[in-house]
């Protein structure tokens, strides 16, 4: 076994159980990821990959296991708790830019009340970034203006003015029209690039070989399989994924 | 009709007070209101118990009841307003606190989950992502309901000229009468028509309000 040079994972989930109801979506997940590392989740629908995601910045609470991030134990509630989400970047299907604010007002909220910065550098910080992710010139639009595309692209932004140790995308590209997707995967791409820690919960499998440095494969709500992409999408070892993969590439 | 325009000082007067006491009990209720609405909505039970507690008790009591908890009942434990005008938007505000609770609550439950989500996932506290995020929202969507209860207490005032002898437009009425007896219809038409000029207006603002606030989802 070779020697991990980060030391501690940036990321660890051990033994972690959730029940919705009856219902046990997520069974002594165990899992870990580095600093640096690209971990695709994928998975049928009701997998639990989306719930995985959702714990590791607690919208979803965990009934027992434990969470660590950067070495330091999820809090329950509070102000602790909020200082941690403030640098874990989340980006969500449904991309949840504030309706009332402008893209900018969407991308400087966070670090003006939460970083504290001034007005002044967290615009030009958020200007920068939206520049990278190509919609720097809609800055002073709301969101309803902008395509779906345009608008996970500022999602993405405004997670990154956080400058977060972590990126989780919960099936970032889900709910975009088929010609707007790969405006969005090549942003996540250019990241992945870039050296950003991200764990993507996603059904793009073009995504997965480009940029994954592992996927995660879940059904009933464990991990079933955890591979590089090349072994994985070559060579499966479950039968379940061996099917899910025979059922979505065969089109 | 001639009566209305010879006690004309006395209606302005009475309006006045109507006035005063609708709007110091309007931003009051709206203000502890808006904070009752947070407290039903927090993460923490005992805030919710309380704010649950206050809506039940408060919004199932009388108003006439409220006003004599206030006049009469807190002097028993040394809590004497100076006058009746200040113990009646004490009243109103408590009473009227309850109602815009609600109001408020159920704009904070029409802002989608996702939104508070997203302020939650940027770090935000809960008390921040409220008063950022989900109660800008929150407010356009119940500016009618949040009208109609500016409105009622408009009207509600009137149980203070009523019966606990506030210098009102409520109040007023009736003692023109007893001074011009036969001419009550016109002296009810007068004490309507001053209650109008507050709430006319208010109505017809209310929906430019709304017209201007609209978001664009």
């Amino acid at each position: 076994m070779t020697e991990r040079p980060a030391g501690e994972p940036l990321v660890r989930l051990s033994g972690v159980n959730k029940w919705f109801g009856e219902l046990h979506v997520l069974q002594d997940i165990d899992l870990t990821i580095d600093r640096g590392e690209v971990v695709v989740v994928i998975g049928p629908s009701g997998s639990g990959k989306s719930t995985l995601c959702r714990t590791i910045n607690r919208l979803e609470s965990i009934e027992n296991g434990e969470i660590t991030i950067d070495g330091q134990r999820l809090p329950e509630e509070g102000k602790e708790l909020a200082r941690l989400r403030a640098d874990v970047g989340m980006v969500f299907q449904s991309f949840n830019l504030f309706a009332h604010k402008t893209v900018l007002e969407n991308v400087t909220l966070g670090p003006i009340k939460v970083r504290k910065q001034s007005k002044a550098d967290a615009e030009k910080r958020a200007r920068e970034l939206l520049d990278r992710v190509g919609v720097g010139h809609q800055a002073d639009k709301v969101p309803a203006q902008l395509s779906g595309g345009q608008q996970q692209r500022v999602a993405i932004a405004r997670a990154l003015a956080m400058d977060p140790k972590v990126m989780l995308f919960d099936e970032p590209t889900s709910a975009l029209d088929p010609e707007m997707i790969n405006e969005v995967l090549d942003v996540m791409t250019s990241l992945a690039r870039d050296g950003m820690t991200m764990i993507v919960v996603t059904h793009e499998m073009g995504f997965a070989r480009r940029a994954a440095n592992r996927v995660v494969f879940m059904d009933g709500g464990r991990i079933v399989e955890s591979a590089t992409p090349e072994e994985f999408f070559t060579n499966p070892t479950s039968d379940r994924a061996k099917d899910f993969l025979s059922k979505i590439l065969n089109h | 009709m001639g009566v209305v325009v010879e006690n004309l000082d006395l209606f302005w007067s009475g309006f006045l007070r109507t006035l005063l006491m609708s709007v110091a009990a309007g931003v009051i209720a709206l203000l502890l209101g808006t904070v009752l609405a947070g407290f039903r909505v927090s993460p923490v039970p005992p805030l919710r118990a309380l704010g649950t507690g206050y809506v039940n008790v408060v919004r199932n009591t009388p108003l006439t009841a409220v006003f004599v908890l206030v006049v009469f009942g807190l002097p028993q434990v040394d809590l004497t307003f100076q006058n009746y005008v200040l113990a009646a938007i004490v009243a109103l505000s408590v009473y009227t606190s309850a109602f815009v609770c609600e109001v408020v609550r159920s704009g904070i439950n029409s802002v989608a989950a996702g939104q508070a989500e997203a302020a939650r996932a940027l770090g935000l506290t809960f008390r921040q992502s409220l008063g950022t995020v989900v109660l800008p929202q929150a407010f356009r969507t119940v500016v009618p309901p949040l009208g109609n209860v500016w409105i009622a207490l408009v009207k509600n005032t009137s149980i203070a000229g009523g019966g606990f002898a506030v210098a009102d437009i409520a109040f007023y009425g009736p003692s023109i009468i007893r001074d011009n007896p036969g001419s009550a219809l016109w002296v009810f038409a007068g004490v309507a028509f001053f209650y109008m000029v507050i709430t006319v207006p208010s109505a017809i603002a209310i929906s430019r309000i709304e017209r201007r606030t609209a978001i664009v989802r």
